[in-house]
C-alpha cells in the first residue's frame, strides 16, 4: 500500500518530464522522481515498531540488534541524495546559460532557434 | 485504512502535482519546497534521522538557487504541452511503468517485515551486531558508509566535486565575456 | 531581480546575521564532530558550514565579500579537504598498520579510543571532518558562483 504510494509519486515525476514544455518544469520534475525513488529504497529496510540504528549505552545489544531497522537503505540513499543536488546544481547552470543564449526557457521555441 | 505515513506520502503527491501544473514559476520553486518538507516528514517516520537532517539543509540551498534561476524581469511565461500524439504515447508509457511496477511489489516482503531479518548472515545483521565491536563508532549508519562501504563514500565525494567543477565551468564561460563587470576580473587566467 | 545581493540588506537584518554566524557555525561544527555518536555526519555538518557564509554574504552585500572570505582560500581548501580523505585512505596500506586501503588503523592496529565517547571509532572523526570541509567549500563555491558573480545579461551581450 504504501509502495504504490511511492510509485503514483514517480510516475507524477516521469509526467512532468515526458510532457512540459518549460525547462524549470522539467528539472523539478526531476527532483520530485528522485525523491520518490529515495524514499522507495529507505521504506525497503523499515521494520516496524522498530528503533534508529543509533546504540545507546543504555539498550542492550540483544534488544538492539532484534529491533533496530536496517542500516544499508540509509547509507545508499544517504549517497543518493548528496548526488541529487549535484545534478540539479549542473542542470540548473546548463538552464540558466540556455536562457542567456536563446532568450527563453522553452524547449520548442529552443529547437526552432537552434536552426 | 491509511495510517499517519500514508497520509504525508499523499500530501507529497499533491504537492508534486501542484509544482508541475501550476503556471506561476515563482509557485512552482515554492511547491517544491513542500515536496521536500513531505520528504523529510516520512524520512522521520521511517526511522532514519541521519537521512533526514541532509534534505532539510540540502532543500534551502535549492530554493535559493532555483529562485535566482528564475527570477527575472522579463522572464515570459507560457503554458502548453507538447502535441497530441506525445501526449498519447506519454499516457501509454505511464500505464505500462505504473502496471509493471504493481507486479514488482509482489516479489518484495511486506511493509515493515525487511528482508534482512529472516536469516543472521545477511550483511544488514552483520554490520548491526558487530558495528559497535569492529569499528567502535555507535552510529552504525556512519560505521556503513565510512567503514564498511568507504570506498562508494569515495566515490560519491569524487561525484560531488566532478559536478560542482562542472557547474562552475558552464557559468564562468558568461560571466567573462560581458564588459560590464569589472568585478570578475579576478576569475579570469 | 537584477544582481541578487548588490547592496545588501537593511542593517536589521545585517546585525542579526552578525549576531546568529557564530550559533550556526558551533551548531554546523557539533553535527562534524560528534557524527559517529547521533545522527548527522561529514554531509550535512559541511552544508550547514556553508549556508552560515551564505547567509553573511548575502546580508552583508556583495562588497563585503573579499573581507569575509576571499574566493581564492576557498577554491584551495575544496581541494585540500579531497587529499585529506584520500590521504588518510592511503595510510591505512602502510605495512605497519595493515596494508589494506581503507583500513581502520587507528582502531584496529593502535588501539586508541573508548566507544560512546568522543575519541573513538578510529578514522569515522577524521574523515567526517574532511568531508565536511570539502562539501561546504563546493557549496559556497558554487553558491557564490551561480548567485553573485553575474549582473544582469541580455542576450546581446554574450552573443558569440
Amino acid at each position: 500500500m504504501h509502495y504504490a504510494l511511492c510509485l503514483v509519486l514517480f510516475m507524477v515525476g516521469l509526467y512532468g518530464v515526458l510532457v512540459k514544455r518549460n525547462l524549470i518544469k522539467i528539472i523539478v520534475s526531476l527532483v520530485v522522481m528522485e525523491s520518490a525513488v529515495n524514499l522507495f529504497i529507505v521504506m525497503v529496510g523499515y521494520r516496524l515498531k522498530g528503533i534508529a540504528p543509533i546504540m545507546d549505552s543504555t539498550i542492550p545489544p540483544d534488544q538492539f540488534v532484534a529491533a533496530s531497522v536496517d542500516p544499508i537503505p540509509q547509507a545508499l540513499v544517504l549517497t543518493s541524495i548528496v548526488i541529487g543536488v549535484g545534478v540539479t546544481a549542473m542542470t540548473v547552470a546548463i538552464a540558466m546559460r540556455l536562457y542567456e543564449r536563446y532568450g527563453t526557457y522553452d524547449i520548442q521555441e529552443i529547437r526552432r532557434l537552434r536552426g | 485504512m491509511l495510517d499517519l505515513l500514508g497520509i504525508v506520502i499523499l500530501f507529497t503527491i499533491v504537492a508534486a502535482i501542484v509544482a508541475i501544473e501550476m503556471r506561476d514559476i515563482l509557485g512552482v520553486v515554492i511547491a517544491i519546497s513542500a515536496v521536500g518538507t513531505g520528504l523529510i516528514i516520512a524520512f522521520f517516520f521511517m526511522l532514519a534521522p541521519d537521512v533526514a537532517i541532509v534534505p532539510i539543509v540540502v532543500e534551502v540551498l535549492t530554493l535559493v538557487i532555483l529562485v535566482k534561476a528564475t527570477l527575472r524581469p522579463e522572464l515570459k511565461t507560457f503554458v502548453g504541452n507538447r502535441d497530441f500524439f506525445g501526449l498519447m504515447v506519454t499516457v501509454a508509457m505511464l500505464l505500462v511503468v505504473g502496471i509493471l511496477g504493481m507486479r514488482v511489489f509482489d516479489g518484495l516482503p511486506r511493509f515493515g517485515v525487511p528482508v534482512f531479518a529472516s536469516a543472521p548472515n545477511t550483511p544488514g545483521m552483520y554490520y548491526v551486531t558487530n558495528g559497535l565491536r569492529d569499528t567502535g563508532a555507535a552510529n552504525i549508519v556512519s560505521s556503513v558508509i565510512l567503514d564498511y562501504r568507504a570506498y562508494d563514500t569515495l566515490g560519491e565525494a569524487t561525484v560531488l566535486f566532478t559536478a560542482v567543477m562542472g557547474a562552475i565551468a558552464i557559468i564562468r564561460k558568461t560571466a567573462r565575456k560581458a564588459p560590464s563587470e569589472p568585478e570578475v576580473s579576478e576569475w579570469q587566467d | 531581480m537584477a544582481g541578487l545581493g548588490h547592496g545588501g540588506m537593511t542593517p536589521v537584518v545585517r546585525t542579526t546575521a552578525g549576531w546568529m554566524k557564530g550559533f550556526i557555525l558551533v551548531f554546523g561544527l557539533y553535527i562534524v564532530a560528534y557524527g559517529h555518536l547521533t545522527p548527522g555526519g561529514g554531509f550535512a555538518g559541511g552544508v550547514i558550514l556553508a549556508l552560515a557564509f551564505v547567509m553573511l554574504v548575502l546580508a552583508g552585500g556583495r562588497e563585503r565579500l573579499p573581507r569575509i572570505l576571499s574566493l581564492e582560500l576557498v577554491a584551495e581548501l575544496d581541494s585540500i579537504g579531497g587529499l585529506i580523505f584520500l590521504g588518510i585512505a592511503m595510510l591505512g596500506m602502510l605495512p605497519g598498520l595493515g596494508g589494506v586501503f581503507f583500513n581502520n588503523f587507528v582502531v584496529k592496529s593502535l588501539h586508541i579510543g573508548t566507544p560512546f565517547h568522543v575519541v573513538s571509532a578510529g578514522i569515522i572523526p577524521l574523515c567526517n571532518i574532511s568531508i565536511a570541509i570539502k562539501v561546504a567549500s563546493s557549496l559556497f563555491l558554487l553558491f557564490m558562483l551561480l548567485i553573485l558573480l553575474r549582473g544582469v545579461y541580455t542576450q546581446e551581450d554574450t552573443r558569440a
